[in-house]
């Protein structure tokens, strides 16, 4: 609360503070670059965050709640293995429903690998089980039993063999993430307090007569953390505004699946990078304030 | 307004300055005198705070000096004007605005009137040079612009610390003249200097205590003086 009572009265400003620290040009460049390149960063580092968790929600509900049935028998045993597995699925606690995928479905799902004149019916392809499960859902290793037994060649893919490490990858990307916007953040900390603290050194003696002519430390440190706020504010809004501008143009997710191509944010999203400037903010002036209560510790 | 109770100060093992017992009155007008390096400059830095006892008992406008949250020091400051030797100021600022340094950075800056301000830089004769920037003035403007800096607080206490040492004789007897003028509107002047013919022309002039440091020890100086 402290800190934002303290960001409030920043942006308010003190002409007359302002001026009694001279300017120092090479801090001041190296603070506004160095927020300006942090905010670029922490923007494609938030898209990144973002991009993973939408992407494993996604594959987390899109493949939750449905199942394939893969039947591998020769031609003349597949129709009544079919009926089989039907039969079975219709007694299977869990299964909402199940549908013996036609031709037709077939055809659409090998299209975009072996172009639209597949001649189906001579190659030996398996029939495929659509299920959709419950809420619930069902025993998967109770219906492999009953499958082996009612129709040997069937096999039950319930997607979580390869939907689970995709999910948990997508899940470490987003913690990946949000460590690096940590990373940036304590990077920007610890580059604003090295030139606070150069800034300080350089105005020894400015600060020196302060104290003597009777200002109390506060004064004092207010006068640079004021500064230093303000460069790491100015310098993020530019680089946030140059990272979402970057974002923006990156090609459209239009695979929904693919991470790279879905390196963006939507809707609601584009606001989360609003909040680095204020961080960065906040975290200059956190680091300024330390850097120059250390320094005045002292001098008497 | 201070009193010191057998105070010391050392930088080391060895003290500066021990046994300092005094006691300087509102009103009062006193000189330090002694050889350089005696401890005139400790002594008024243990007046206005910079530097603490590192014995006995110091009491400055009724706290004690060891007592002092660095906001107090602060605050006491504002009591305290101080004519530095080297005279610092803040180079990058007008002579105006450093002379106003002291309202400035209490924010009681806004009750000083122009008009104000500028009768005071005319009174220590810079009213021409109050655009200039600290490094273009002469060592006698640098002291008159660090005595009209230092009482512009209406402080209770005006410490020099050898404010005509730069200077020649004419504006030595002005500067002389300025802080005679401050003690008679009721300030209490503490002047350290090694200069005995400006000591002398004070005495023609002010009820003045001269004190001398020497071997650590203060005291009061001969008859001579």
């Amino acid at each position: 609360m402290s800190v934002l009572t303290d960001l409030l009265a920043l942006m308010r400003g003190d002409r007359q503070a302002d001026r009694v620290v001279p300017r120092s040009g090479q801090s001041a460049r190296l603070t506004l670059a160095t927020a300006a390149a942090m905010a670029f960063l922490a923007v494609f580092a938030m898209a990144l965050s973002v991009a993973s968790g939408r992407l494993a929600d996604r594959w987390s509900q899109a493949m939750s709640g449905a199942s394939t049935i893969r039947i591998s028998a020769p031609p003349a045993e597949v129709e009544a293995q079919t009926w089989a597995v039907l039969t079975v699925l219709e007694q299977t606690p869990g299964v909402a429903s199940a549908r013996a995928l036609s031709n037709d479905d077939q055809q659409a799902l090998l299209t975009p690998w072996f172009g639209p004149d597949l001649p189906l019916e001579d190659l030996p392809i398996p029939q495929l089980i659509e299920v959709i499960e419950t809420d619930d859902g069902f025993d998967a290793e109770g219906l492999r039993q009953r499958l082996a037994a009612e129709a040997p060649g069937a096999v039950l893919d319930d997607h979580d063999r390869w939907r689970a490490p995709l999910v948990e990858a997508a899940g470490r990307l987003r913690l990946l993430g949000g460590l690096a916007l940590i990373l940036i953040l304590g990077a920007t900390g610890g580059m604003v307090t090295l030139a606070a603290q150069a800034a300080l050194s350089a105005n020894e003696q400015v600060i020196r007569v302060l104290r003597l002519v009777g200002a109390r430390d506060a004064y004092i440190a207010n006068a640079f953390v004021r500064r230093f706020t303000l460069r790491a504010l100015s310098g993020a809004a530019a680089g946030t505004a140059l990272g979402l501008a970057a974002v923006a143009i990156l090609p459209s997710a239009r695979d929904t699946a693919a991470i790279l191509t879905g390196l963006s944010f939507s809707g609601v999203g584009w606001l989360w990078p609003l909040l680095i400037p204020p961080l960065a903010a906040m975290t200059a002036l956190i680091a300024t304030r330390v850097a120059a209560s250390r320094m005045l510790r002292g001098l008497q | 307004m201070i009193e010191m109770q057998d105070a010391a100060y050392g930088y080391g093992a060895e003290p500066l300055l021990q046994g300092l017992t005094l006691n300087l009155a509102p009103g009062s007008f006193h000189f330090l005198t002694g050889p350089s390096g005696a401890g005139k400059t400790t002594f008024l830095k243990l007046c206005y705070a910079e530097l603490l006892p590192t014995g006995g008992h110091i009491n400055l406008f009724g706290q004690t000096a060891g007592g002092l949250s660095r906001d107090g020091i602060a605050d006491l400051r504002q009591r305290i004007g101080v004519v530095h030797q080297d005279c610092q100021f803040l180079d990058h600022l007008p002579v105006a605005d450093n002379i106003a340094l002291p309202l400035t950075v209490t924010a009681k800056g806004g009750l000083l009137q122009d008009s104000n301000l500028n009768e005071l830089v005319g009174w220590v004769g810079l009213s021409a040079r109050a655009h200039a920037l600290p490094p273009e003035l002469s060592g006698g403007e640098r002291h008159r612009a660090a005595m009209a800096r230092a009482i512009i607080m209406d402080p209770d206490l005006i410490l020099a610390d050898e404010p005509t040492g730069n200077v020649d004789w004419d504006m030595s007897l002005r500067l002389l003249n300025l802080l005679i003028e401050l003690n008679k509107l009721g300030k209490t002047v503490v002047i350290a200097t090694h200069d005995l013919a400006l000591i002398r022309a004070a005495k023609q002039r002010v009820q003045a205590r001269v004190l001398r440091i020497q071997g650590g020890q203060i005291m009061a100086a001969g008859a001579d003086l």
